[in-house]
């Protein structure tokens, strides 16, 4: 298990260096998306007004105060359950170069075809520790799509967020593939027993 | 309302208010000896990172007055309402929901509900049918119980109901909590605590499996026969591998509570409800005379 420090957005080919396992921190600027963002994206096809090019999504609603138009304080930011978005990870690697998407509970089986065969990470959080992943978030620098409150496009600058593991990589692995698989198997065995 | 009436309804409302955001910030110290627990005994690398940083998300939430999580979920209370209690249940959901949207705008709070169809949201946190309240009401009694318990969607979206025969017996009964939690995976943030409910009919035995939930780690059911089926679930559950988020390891729930009901003989009702680690919980015991005790689990 390798540790990484990344910067984002980046490359695809920094994005191929991570295997399945590997612990990742992040710096630079990560986008927040959520349900209602990406059924607005790809179900009502309206354009995104951020740039998503070598992006990092982050699965999240968060808790804000309103300073004034556009601008906002955060007050507490975790990351919401991903498996209810699987079926953007395609379109949001092949239409706008989204290299990461990051979430909690992992992506279901069909996630990992489309990451390895467009270069794309899939990034597992520590879900509901939120306090300690708003002390990560330095600002919120914009504010897309304000009408889907708390659901709108979120751009944040990050230090030193994580710790994230790498829970679906560019080559093919899951973990998340292989904790079912043997979790099923034992499952079986159990049920045998009962 | 009669003067008495009226303050006791801002009574209320204000431990309402109180409750819902106590609850998101401090989780209970059962729970927080539970995670500690498993921190120590969870023998995978990333499980143990993912209980480390857990301990340390508590902890920072607690330095800087924050929310555990972000997701500050359903609005569900139970009241447990003495007959004598001097305000009407009527009036006291009116003081449950104002106190509900007080604490949304003040704070201010994610308001996370929607209408079910248009998915546009309601305001703070409440709505049609919003909060949801459970009712036990309390013979030769004047005092006032709330107990507030938020919970999160992620794991609130990991409930599963399955009439089992009763030719299935308990062994039907473990297999359903079985394949329900290998088949939820990392998505209800393991490990938590199981809640599960068993007999009475479909809605009551979810009603039952909520209930579960809400009680503190380390309770266990007051029937021997099942409390022996909460010992062997956790026993069979943190064999199943899934482990802390769903990575892999040796804790995958902290805990299962199951309550029960006598059924119909030809039903076999088994609810699973599961509560992430962040299993918020907050109670108040109000007096007739408007006097509040935050400190009262019940």
């Amino acid at each position: 298990m390798a540790e990484h420090h990344l910067t984002f957005p980046t490359t695809e080919e920094e994005i191929r260096k991570l295997r399945a396992g590997d612990l990742v921190t992040v710096d630079g600027h990560i986008i927040g998306i959520r349900d209602r963002t990406q059924i607005r994206i790809f179900d009502q096809g309206q354009e995104p007004p951020l740039d998503l090019a070598g992006s990092f999504l982050l699965h999240t609603a968060p808790n804000v105060r309103k300073l004034g138009p556009g601008n906002y304080e955060p007050l507490c930011i975790g990351t919401t359950t991903s498996a209810r978005m699987v079926r953007f990870t395609q379109p949001l690697g092949a239409k706008y170069g989204v290299r990461a998407i990051c979430g909690k509970g992992g992506l279901p089986d069909e996630a990992i075809e489309p990451m390895r065969r467009l270069g794309m990470v899939y990034f597992a959080i520590v879900g509901g520790a939120a306090a300690l992943e708003t002390t990560q978030i330095e600002e919120i620098e914009e504010v897309a799509w304000e009408d889907l409150m708390p659901e709108c496009l979120w751009k944040f600058r990050v230090k030193d967020f994580g710790p994230l593991w790498v829970g679906i990589d560019s080559h093919g692995n899951s973990l998340f593939h292989d904790v079912q698989e043997s979790a099923q198997k034992k499952l079986e065995e159990l049920v045998a027993n009962l | 309302m009669s003067a008495v009436a009226t303050d006791l309804a801002r009574v209320v409302e204000d431990a309402a208010a109180h409750l819902y955001v106590w609850a998101l910030k401090d989780i209970p110290q059962d729970l927080r000896d539970a995670i500690a627990e498993a921190r120590d005994r969870e023998t995978s690398v990333p499980g143990r990172r993912v209980l480390e940083t857990i301990v340390r998300n508590v902890e920072v939430a607690e330095r800087e007055n924050n929310l555990v999580c972000q997701d500050t979920g359903i609005a569900v209370y139970t009241c447990r309402v003495g007959e004598h209690f001097p305000l009407h249940p009527a009036r006291i959901y009116d003081a449950l929901k104002t106190g509900t949207e007080r604490a949304t705008v003040d704070h201010p709070l994610r308001s996370n509900a929607v209408h079910t169809i248009t998915r546009q949201n309601t305001g703070p946190n409440t709505g049609h049918r919003l909060p949801i309240v459970h009712w036990e009401f309390i013979p030769d009694w004047d005092g006032l119980d709330v107990k507030c318990v938020p919970k999160g969607s992620g794991s609130e979206n990991m409930s599963f109901l399955k009439m089992c025969t009763p030719a299935d017996g308990v062994k039907g009964v473990k297999q359903f909590v079985l394949e329900s939690i290998v088949g939820a995976g990392g998505k209800p943030c393991p490990p938590g605590i199981v809640g599960v409910g068993i007999g009475g009919s479909a809605d009551y035995a979810m009603y039952l499996a909520k209930e579960a939930i809400a009680r503190p780690v380390g309770t266990t059911n007051a029937d021997p026969d099942v409390a022996k089926l909460e010992e062997e679930l956790l026993d069979l559950l943190n064999q199943t591998g899934i482990g802390p988020m769903g990575l892999g390891g040796d804790v995958t729930a902290l805990a299962v509570h199951v309550e029960h009901a006598d059924t119909h003989m030809t039903l076999n009702p088994v609810a699973v409800n599961y509560q992430c680690w962040a299993a918020r919980r907050a109670s108040a015991h109000v007096s007739a005379d408007g006097d509040v005790d935050f400190d009262r689990e019940f």
